[in-house]
């Protein structure tokens, strides 16, 4: 029985209070960090093999490894707290249910880099969030854990909310420091990268919060202990948010690894109504769905990969045999043509361009030709953008049209769908 | 200190002065909005001065945010997600359709008595417990028809 790490406090009553945190053995592994130096830290993150829970999965240790090691130049940990993608409700969660896990993380982060300033960006719409972070913080500063000389170490660190207000590519990291910095959330053009030119021009190191909660984690039973979880190349626990068609949706806490038919079947209670189960988005709105017969995957950013999606966030959309497939696509199109940040065409256009296709088809107006003109638009939006939502947005209506071509050909030839003709009768 | 615009005015720290005005925008655009209920021209104008921002450049940020609103909203801005998880759990149009003939408005548009604004948006990170939808700072999961007309009567509609 795999037992939850970054969700053990979630269910104990008050979970999100300092005392509740601290009576659970948190903030020891800040005192075991001290205990080390900096390089060691990275290090042992290095060895855990954690990777980014954000959606591209790339290795913290590294990305703790090209911060600059000048002490005199600032450096700064930026907090991605903005979660958006659809289907995605993990970081929601943790925030509001055990923030000084990620506190913890934050602080040995820093502690490792050498920042001085922290700073949290929120989505605007997370009301209990926000004040959750807020709260979490000023009890940080109270029992010594922010602010100067933390726990006699000689450490300084500052930490601070910020929200946004409303923007889906502000998760985008670089969008994010054009927002903190107080912008329009415009991606900026990488290279250079945020660990050398970040929030205010200065290094910075930004995360995702699932990631930042594996922290204290490693730190406390060790890297070993980390890498044993989960598969070759992807390691640790990981939170997988099940949403859609199964009877018991919700977040699920288990190791890399394990099979998504067993996440379907086991964890959320198997498909709804006793339906059969007809397809998955396996990491939130801009992976590629994968169909049923696929499903025996692990759940691992290599063998997602390999079966022709990705981990991405680890997000389970789970779709019945009842669902129309070309309704999802043009449902994800949508979302992604009203999220477009605008600033390069091939998205801007491309996104419009695929929701009208989709849509035309979906209500019975598509013409012959339509489905290669999306395959077409598709190919010329993926890799021709200025940040990855290009690729993000080619995705859904690839991967629909790859697996149920069939169902776009009826709608467009029967101005109608398939599915309802199969199932309402 | 549980107020978040006050925590983010004094979040600023230093070292970074140069940068710190322009950093308050989003903040200053969120005291602003609370103050006049939308971000009018005067509304704008105010956070400009305040900044010594040009005042384009405030009303072309704020416009980047769905949340910051340029045109005067309801009393209650009900806001129904149509994102893909809450759509697979019966809500989207079903829920949009029924909100939009009850208050005899489309998304996106007040009734003329100013009480409510019909928004459509996307994930509210509830996918788990949808359908969801939200009024003003609440968010409803498990929302069914039925549902919204308890929520609407109990606001006198
Ligand atoms: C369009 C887009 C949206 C994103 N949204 C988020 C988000 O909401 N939260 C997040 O943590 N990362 C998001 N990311 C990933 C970030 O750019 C970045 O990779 C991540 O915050 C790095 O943290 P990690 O290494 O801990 O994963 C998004 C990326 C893209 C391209
Ligand atoms: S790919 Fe899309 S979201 Fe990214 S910068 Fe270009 S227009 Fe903006
Ligand atoms: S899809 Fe509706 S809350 Fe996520």
């Amino acid at each position: 029985m795999f037992e939850p790490v970054l969700t053990r406090n979630i269910h104990r009553p008050y979970s999100e209070k300092i005392t509740t945190y601290l009576e659970h053995g948190g903030y020891n592994a800040v005192r075991k960090a001290f205990a080390g130096t900096p390089e060691e830290i990275i290090d042992m993150v290095k060895r855990s093999g954690l990777r980014g829970r954000g959606g591209a999965g790339f290795p913290a240790g590294t990305k703790w490894g090209f911060m600059p090691k000048d002490q005199d130049i600032p450096k700064i940990v930026a907090v991605n707290t903005d979660e958006g993608e659809p289907g995605t409700f993990k970081d929601r969660e943790i925030v509001e249910r055990d923030p000084h896990q990620i506190i913890e993380g934050v602080i040995i982060a820093a502690y490792a880099i050498g920042a001085g300033r922290a700073y949290v960006y929120i989505r605007g719409e997370f009301f209990l969030g926000v004040k959750r972070w807020i709260k979490a913080i000023a009890d940080a500063y109270e029992h010594g854990f922010l602010g100067k000389n933390i726990l006699g170490s000689g450490m300084n660190l500052d930490m601070s909310v910020h929200r946004g207000a409303g923007a889906y590519i502000c998760g985008e990291e670089t969008a994010m420091l054009e927002s903190l910095e107080g912008k329009r959330g415009n991606p900026r053009l990488k290279p250079p990268y945020p660990a050398q030119v970040g929030l205010f021009g200065l290094p910075t190191l930004v995360h995702n919060i699932e990631t930042l909660a594996c922290i204290p984690h490693i730190i406390e039973r060790g890297p070993e202990w980390f890498a044993g979880i989960g598969t070759e190349e992807s390691k640790g626990p990981k939170i997988f948010s099940v949403s859609g068609h199964v009877n018991r949706p919700g977040n699920y806490e288990l190791p890399l690894g394990i099979s998504l038919r067993e996440i379907i079947d086991e964890h959320a209670g198997g498909v709804r109504d006793g339906k059969r189960l007809k397809a998955v988005i396996p990491g939130g709105a801009s992976t590629p769905i994968l169909p049923a017969n696929r499903v025996d995957v692990p759940m691992a950013f290599e063998t997602l990969n390999a079966a022709g999606s990705q981990l991405g966030t680890g997000a389970v959309i789970v779709m019945d045999e009842t669902t129309c497939m070309v309704e999802i696509a043009r449902r994800l199109a949508k979302f992604f043509a009203h999220e477009s940040c605008g600033r390069c065409t091939p998205c801007r256009i491309g996104s419009v361009r695929l929701y009208e296709l989709l849509d035309r088809i979906e209500h019975g107006k598509g013409k012959p030709g339509d489905i290669e003109t999306i395959l077409e638009t598709a190919n010329g939006i993926d890799g021709l953008t200025f940040c990855p939502m290009g690729a993000a947005l080619a995705n859904p209506a690839r991967s629909a049209i790859e697996h149920f071509r069939e169902e776009f050909e009826f709608h467009i030839e029967h101005k109608g769908c398939l599915v309802k003709a199969v199932y309402s009768s | 200190m549980d107020n978040p615009v006050q925590h983010e005015v004094e979040a600023h720290p230093p070292g970074i002065e140069d940068h710190e005005e322009r950093a308050r925008l989003l903040a200053a655009l969120y005291i602003a909005q609370e103050q006049y209920g939308w971000l009018s021209p005067e509304a704008i104008q105010r956070v400009a001065d305040r900044l010594h921002i040009s005042a384009g450049k405030v009303q072309s940020t704020a416009s980047f945010y769905t949340m910051f609103r340029l045109e005067p909203g309801g009393k209650y801005h009900i806001q129904v997600c149509e994102g893909v998880s809450c759509y697979l759990a019966g809500g989207a149009e079903p829920l949009i359709n029924h909100v939009s003939k009850r208050l005899k408005i489309k998304p996106g548009e007040t009734t003329p008595d100013g009480k409510f604004s019909l928004e459509v948006v996307e994930c509210l990170a509830t996918c788990g417990s949808g359908p969801a939808i939200r009024i003003n700072d609440e968010t409803y999961e498990y929302v069914t028809v039925e549902k919204i007309d308890e929520l609407l009567d109990g606001l006198g509609k």
